[in-house]
């Protein structure tokens, strides 16, 4: 998003409050990130040691291995430290 | 009309009590302490209803009246000096809160060495924090601007923490004669407060919340303009005052300003000794003439640049020091409104009165002479003066 799409100071509500209850699920804080983990299906073993370990609750679940919600997912690298078959890798973000 | 004797302390408890507040958060520091000290009396004689919350700190009792702002409810508390330092963080949260809380302050000096006594130094310290501040002369105006602060914190476009400035000791201490309005006029004048958000799980909204480069700057800009618009708000204001008391309220109060070639500018209660001596003076045929700052944020810089363009020579009172800048605060605000006058005035700043020390009248009448001859010779001797300080 461009700064031009977002309200200007007269349009804001006033004080920073902000007026809809739970809108933090909204802000999507990837972007926060510089390396982001990758993870190799073959390798993974989905013994979910990421998902233990994880600080933001970003490794998503599935069947036979896991996968990274890249919306929460802040790249801190965790995942791929722990993960005992070297199934995820951090890839610098190119943006 | 109704006068009765009190402490400007007393004076601004007073007008607190009558201005029905809902909270007062209180941590006693000299010289500000008889102000909650007299409202807890109050309440402990049920002449109020309403909340008395003894905190740990002054930190606290901030932080406790910006918790019961946001909830809709008029709050007060009050401070001095180390006590101002100490709430310095939580002066920015109420004001980029938006909390119109009202907060007495008996300016006194910073430590070190450790000084109980009046200065502006804690104030000036505070002065960008975003809050509207007055300076009042004595206990009357520390009474009367107290309600006007309500009035003016609450309004709708302003919605700004207010803090009413008197004097340490000369003005919190001293006894004198002070005409109250009736509580029936209070109300007439200052309604309850009508908050914008109140605390409602029906209507929730988030308060405080993170805001990073994308938006932080616009929510100051916003209070910027909060800022600017309390000018417009305080005079109306003013004028409502003025049809309940009789008494005249401004930006800023002239005396002999008509004529003056030489003029004193100042906050507090060295207005009253500068007027005296200006008094004088002009029965001797001098023409000087003093002004005396009611608001000093938002800084009146139009009708400052008005009232004294005229001049040839302005001596700046400052009771408080800006360590290492090119003069001190009132100064540095008085030409910077003077600078894009044409043959603007003569400008030099006076130092005076730290740590309490008294000032009197053959001070004042020291820097009336400096200002006639800087007027006379259009020479500034020295930018800056120390006065009364031992060589």
């Amino acid at each position: 998003m461009t700064s031009n799409e977002k309200a200007g100071w007269r349009a804001l509500p006033f004080g920073g409050v902000v007026l809809e209850a739970g809108s933090s699920l909204k802000y999507k804080t990837g972007d926060w990130r510089a390396f982001r983990p990758l993870v190799d299906k073959e390798k993974c073993v989905n013994c979910l040691l990421c998902w233990i370990y994880c600080p933001d609750s970003s490794i998503v679940r599935r069947e036979k291995w896991v996968e990274v919600n890249y919306d929460y997912c802040k790249g801190c690298g965790i995942c791929a430290h722990e993960c005992p078959k070297e199934a995820i890798r951090m890839v610098e973000e190119q943006k | 009309m109704t006068i009765v004797g009190l402490t400007g302390d007393e004076a601004v408890a007073y007008a607190v009590k009558q201005s029905r507040v809902d909270l007062v958060a209180a941590y006693p520091i000299t010289p500000q302490t008889i102000m909650v000290e007299r409202f807890s009396k109050y309440v402990a004689d049920g002449e109020v209803h309403a909340g008395y919350v003894c905190v740990e700190s002054e930190h606290s009792a901030l932080s406790a009246c910006i918790g019961a702002s946001l909830t809709g409810a008029r709050v007060f508390t009050a401070t001095a000096s180390q006590g101002l330092a100490l709430m310095h963080e939580m002066l920015y949260i109420a004001s980029g809160l938006r909390c119109p809380i009202v907060m007495g302050v008996a300016n006194r000096a910073l430590s070190a060495p450790i000084n109980i006594h009046g200065d502006h130094s804690d104030m000036m310290g505070s002065r960008d924090s975003g809050w509207i501040q007055i300076y009042a002369e004595n206990a009357q105006e520390s009474y009367d601007w107290t309600l006007l602060a309500f009035k003016v914190a609450e309004d709708k476009d302003i919605q700004l923490p207010v803090s009413v400035n008197l004097d340490g000791f000369i003005i919190s201490h001293c006894m004198e004669g002070v005409d109250v309005l009736e509580d029936e006029a209070v109300d007439r004048f200052l309604q309850t407060r009508k908050p914008l958000f109140t605390i409602d799980p029906g209507e929730a909204v988030t308060v405080g919340a993170l805001c990073f480069t994308d938006y932080y700057f616009e929510f100051k800009r916003q209070q910027v303009e909060a800022l600017r618009s309390a000018r417009g708000v305080l005079d109306r204001v003013c004028r409502e005052y003025r049809g309940v008391s009789g008494r005249n309220y401004d930006v800023l109060e002239a005396f002999g300003m008509e004529d003056a070639e030489a003029a004193i500018i100042c906050l507090g209660s060295t207005a009253g000794t500068a007027r005296e001596v200006a008094r004088k003076l002009r029965a001797q045929g001098e023409k000087v003439g003093v002004v005396k700052l009611w608001l000093y944020r938002p800084f009146p810089t139009e009708e400052v640049s008005a009232v004294l363009r005229k001049v040839k020579a302005i001596a700046v009172f400052d009771r408080a020091i800006s360590f290492g800048a090119p003069y001190s605060a009132l100064c540095s605000d008085v030409a910077s409104a003077l600078h894009t006058v044409k043959e603007s005035p003569k400008i030099f700043n006076v130092i005076y009165g730290l740590g309490g020390r008294d000032i009197k009248p053959s001070d004042i009448e020291l820097v009336f002479s400096e200002a006639l001859e800087t007027a006379k010779t259009g020479v500034v001797k020295e930018k800056t003066m120390f006065l009364g300080v031992r060589e």
